[in-house]
């Protein structure tokens, strides 16, 4: 038998299925691999909690499969982000302020995937209720990147792209309101996908920006994602803005026929401000879709430059309101050393929110304010709604949107952090798929001359999850043959 | 001094819905602290509000039965606020696209009729209750019960000249609401609330001033409302001598009432106003209102309590009471005007629903609504007491079986012999009359001919239509025979 760690969930299932292995040993390899990481120098640290209990769960896995009662992912692991919730377990989002809380629910997503026998091994690292894009705004310190741990993993899925990437679990949630999982999975070398908003419900997932989040999938395999998509979307009753969307069938995923295909390069985001060793990999990408037989062609969207600005109006202006809850009253961390109400807010939320967090509270309690609502707020929604239009009209010529994921490659640890607008640009190249609610999904295409990964980015239309991932498994068979 | 007193009135109707207006938990008033609370009502993280369509409709018909426009999309808005009351840190409720808008509701006063132009009705959920303990250890406790009950805000014109006036229109609302069965508008419990906005508009040297407007909560009855606003006008006018404030100057400041005082004191002034920071509540997507819906609402709104109370006047003669105690709910008049269909005497039909139906829901604790009693079964009641066949004592006696079994009171009659005449003085007279008519058969029976006895009954049958009691009736006629 191979290595067990290492090895996509799809693979996994497939050993399962046939009895080569068990649930019990799968979890115990992917359990090993973070204990022996955590005895490093300088551990991952893309796990905040390995569930104890985890092994316990294959036991019963294993049994159901003996008495012909499985799920169709009975016994597999999957990682959750710290802030999917999971009914009787922990979730604190990255932050001091939810220290203590327990969930009494489960997420709609982990709960489909349950109800087929996934077993969630354990709570991954994130930015500070996903404010980030380098996993570094965690109470529990950053996530280090598997290629080189010297480097941000990116984020705010961070934890979640490194736990896949080091082969501490074959597949992993996370979650996006900007581009979190897509661009963690291109810092760390892994697949990345945002499903169009509405594919996944929302229900149990803490809300950031709830007009853009959306729960994620980061794996080795598109397949992997197709796996879990197929099994966890649809329209769920407790979120009204789910929608009713069949993708039963979507695994497994047969290789996409590229030629004829038009695709957009958006100027704004493959010539000025990107990276060298990115355009790089960007030419050398588009020029396989090309010897595909696809057609990608440069075109200009102008307003693909304002969405930094429009995001950092809108999800924050969320935000504000979202995160109003902390307050120290019900739950999570409480201090009431004050003598009155304003005391018990104020110093809760002062200790429980990291600087990035107050930043973009402050920031949305400004652009909602009154006075202030129309010029910022309203203007943003505005352009919004232009630049969903806009989108919409280039994906009815073409049939997909490449950019890289991140402008730039992988950065070390510390370079950005005292630097939120370099941060927030960091995104510009993701934040417009969630602006407009599109299907995207980071490709792992290359590396930089110091061998850190890029990924590749590809946008599809509303609800076309099956085109975006049938391209990307064209990319993930002939890769893996070394046909690329 | 000359002065006009100037009110407008915000009033907050509590539905009743079975469920809250945006989670499955029971809608209903007080329960043992927070056991009617799920994860939605308790603000977790995670959680997401639906929207409950019967507080949709609900909004619809009372707009409606206000005579307002209802809009074809509306939608919901957070306002923001921090308070313990309010687990999610914002209130989801309507800012710039409420439900319903513009309408009017006609107040009787000394001059007249006046209507009261409404600017808006919107739907919002209701806080829960802070408790504080008087103990002296100072604890507050909250009690999230009542949290997420579906309210209807209904927002005036300042057009009420009086406190009289501001009473009638909140009488009026209430009237309309507990007709349409919408709300049970208890204001101790507080399932109407009204706010009153009041000041006064001073002419002095032939110029027109506003003293500065006050809101008035916390009036818990129509008599503390009254007299909050009296002793309003009482201070403002005070006030105004005193200093010569003016709105300008000023602007708006919250009063509460106290009850025990019968003074208002301020609990906020303009500069702690808070800033809501309104914004799209992006957790529902807007929702369309059907003209379909408008319609059929429309039809279920009929007549309203004031015109059908002037209809049973002019049309049955009732009284002003009994026409105001039958027209205040829909079931009920409608079982009055049932009952008295086809019945000459409609006002003896109204005291009987009054009195006897009336009594009867009250002893058993049931609503008109659920009384199974077919209102046709009362007429008949009537019609049975007026040929004389039942006293309208033994009626009472008749209704109390029947309202209980359901049987009609044919059957009733039947069953209980309540028909048969047992009084022996009636009895003798039927007797006295078939003797004085047949003396062949009285000779015959003498002669000992016992079948003429039998001829003898069948005549005393045929005199009393059947109703003679046939045991009573022999041995009385036996004894007059055989004593002959």
């Amino acid at each position: 038998m191979d290595q067990i760690a290492g090895k996509s969930l799809t693979e996994l299932k497939r050993l399962l299925d046939r009895g080569e292995v068990s649930a019990l040993e799968i979890i115990k390899a992917f359990k090993e691999q973070y204990e022996s990481d955590r005895k490093k120098p300088a551990p991952l640290n893309g796990y905040i909690e390995f569930f104890n209990d985890a092994e316990e769960l294959a036991v019963k896995a294993d049994e159901a499969r003996k008495a012909g009662t499985s799920g169709i992912l009975e016994g597999l692991p999957i990682a959750v982000k710290d802030n999917i919730l999971i009914s009787s377990r922990k979730a604190t989002c990255g932050s001091a302020i939810l220290q203590g809380f327990t969930s009494p629910y489960s997420s709609t997503v982990v709960e489909r995937l349950m109800n087929e026998g996934i077993i969630p091994v354990g709570r991954t690292n994130m930015d500070e209720f996903a404010m980030g894009s380098t996993c570094e705004y965690s109470v529990y310190g950053p996530s280090k990147n598997p290629a080189n741990r010297e480097y941000v993993t990116g984020g705010s899925s961070g934890g979640s792209a490194a736990v896949v990437a080091s082969g501490q679990a074959p597949c992993a949630l996370g979650s996006e309101t900007g581009g979190s999982v897509r661009l963690p999975a291109s810092f760390c070398g892994t697949y990345g996908f945002k499903p169009t908003y509405g594919s996944l419900s929302r229900y149990g997932l803490v809300a950031f920006g709830s007009s853009m989040d959306q729960i994620g999938v980061i794996s080795g395999d598109p397949d992997d994602i197709a796996l879990v998509i197929s099994v966890a979307s649809g329209f769920d009753s407790n979120d009204l803005t789910s929608e009713d969307v069949d993708f039963s069938a979507l695994f497994p995923l047969k290789r996409m026929r590229l030629k004829g295909k038009k695709i957009a390069i958006p100027e704004e985001l493959s010539g000025e401000g990107i990276d060298k060793e990115v355009g790089i990999v960007l030419e050398r990408f588009a020029s396989w879709l090309r010897s595909e037989g696809a057609c990608p062609e440069t075109v200009s969207m102008p307003l693909l430059k304002t969405t930094v600005a429009m995001y950092y109006i809108i999800a924050p202006a969320e935000a504000s309101s979202n995160l109003a809850r902390y307050d120290g009253v019900r739950y999570g961390l409480r201090d009431i050393t004050g003598n009155n109400l304003e005391d018990l807010y104020v110093r809760t939320r002062t200790e429980g929110f990291g600087d990035e967090v107050k930043r973009r509270i402050f920031l949305g309690n400004y652009v909602l304010s009154a006075g202030y609502y129309d010029a910022y707020y309203k203007k943003a929604m505005q352009v919004r709604y232009l630049l969903k239009k806009e989108l919409n009209r280039v994906l009815k010529e073409y049939e997909y949107i490449l950019s890289p994921t991140s402008p730039v490659p992988p950065f070390k640890l510390g370079t950005k952090i005292d630097n939120p607008l370099s941060m927030y640009l960091t995104d510009i190249c993701t934040i417009f798929a969630n602006l407009a609610l599109l299907p995207a999904v980071s490709i792992p295409a290359g590396t930089t001359s110091k061998g850190l990964p890029v990924g590749m980015q590809l946008t599809g239309r509303m609800f076309d999850e099956k085109g975006i991932l049938r391209a990307a498994k064209t990319w993930f068979l002939k890769e893996s043959r070394g046909e690329v | 001094m000359k002065y006009e007193v100037v009110i407008g009135c915000e009033v907050h109707v509590q539905l009743l819905t079975k469920t809250k207006a945006f989670c499955s938990c029971e809608n209903r008033f007080g329960g043992i602290p927070n056991t009617r609370v799920c994860p939605v009502c308790l603000g977790l993280p995670g959680a997401l509000p639906v929207v409950n369509q019967k507080m949709i409709e609900d909004a619809v018909l009372a707009g409606l039965a206000l005579n307002c426009k209802v809009a074809a999309v509306t939608r919901f808005d957070r306002k923001n606020y921090m308070y313990p009351d309010l687990p999610k840190g914002y209130q989801i409720s309507q800012y710039d696209m409420p439900v319903c808008t513009g309408g009017k509701l006609d107040i009787e006063t000394e001059g007249g009729k006046k209507s009261i132009r409404i600017i808006r009705l919107h739907m919002e959920e209701d806080a829960g209750k802070n408790l504080h303990l008087e103990d002296g250890s100072g604890l507050s406790y909250v009690d999230f019960n009542r949290c997420g009950t579906p309210l209807l805000e209904i927002v005036s014109e300042p057009d009420m000249r009086s406190p009289l006036e501001a009473v009638s229109y909140v009488q009026g609302i209430r009237e309309i609401m507990k007709y349409l069965g919408i709300s049970d508008c208890n204001m101790e419990e507080g399932s109407l609330r009204c706010d009153a906005n009041i000041n006064l508009w001073i002419y002095e040297d032939d110029k027109r001033y506003e003293t500065p407007i006050s809101e008035v909560k916390n009036m818990n009855s129509f008599k503390a409302m009254r007299n909050a606003l009296k002793y309003e006008i009482k201070r403002q006018l005070a006030e105004w001598q005193e200093k010569h404030l003016s709105l300008m100057n000023t602007g708006k400041v919250t009063r509460g009432y106290n009850d025990k005082t019968g003074e208002t004191v301020v609990q906020r002034e303009k500069e702690e106003e808070a800033d809501y920071r309104y914004f799209p509540e992006p957790d529902l997507k807007p929702i369309v209102i059907t003209k379909n819906l408008v319609a059929e609402t429309g039809r279920r709104v009929g007549e309203l309590p004031a015109a059908k109370r002037k209809r049973f006047v002019s049309q049955y003669g009732l009284r002003k009471g009994s026409a105001s105690v039958l027209a205040a709910s829909k079931a009920l008049s409608d079982y009055f005007e049932a009952a008295a269909k086809g019945y000459g005497e409609p006002v003896k039909i109204a005291s009987w629903i009054i009195t006897e139906v009336g009594g009867y829901l009250n002893t058993e604790g049931l609503t008109i609504e659920e009384f199974s009693l077919p209102p046709e079964n009362i007429t008949r009641l009537m019609e049975i007491v007026d040929s004389g066949i039942i006293s309208s004592k033994i009626a009472k006696k008749v209704f109390a079986r029947m309202a209980g079994s359901g049987e009609s009171p044919d059957t009733i009659v039947k069953k209980l012999k309540l028909n048969q005449i047992t009084d022996r003085d009636k009895l003798e007279e039927f007797v006295a009359v078939v003797m004085k008519e047949n003396p062949q058969s009285v000779a015959d029976f003498r002669k000992g001919k016992d079948h003429a006895i039998k001829f003898l009954m069948g005549r005393i049958m045929m005199l009393s239509k059947g109703r003679a009691n046939p045991q009573v009736s022999a041995a009385i006629l036996k004894e007059k025979l055989n004593n002959g």
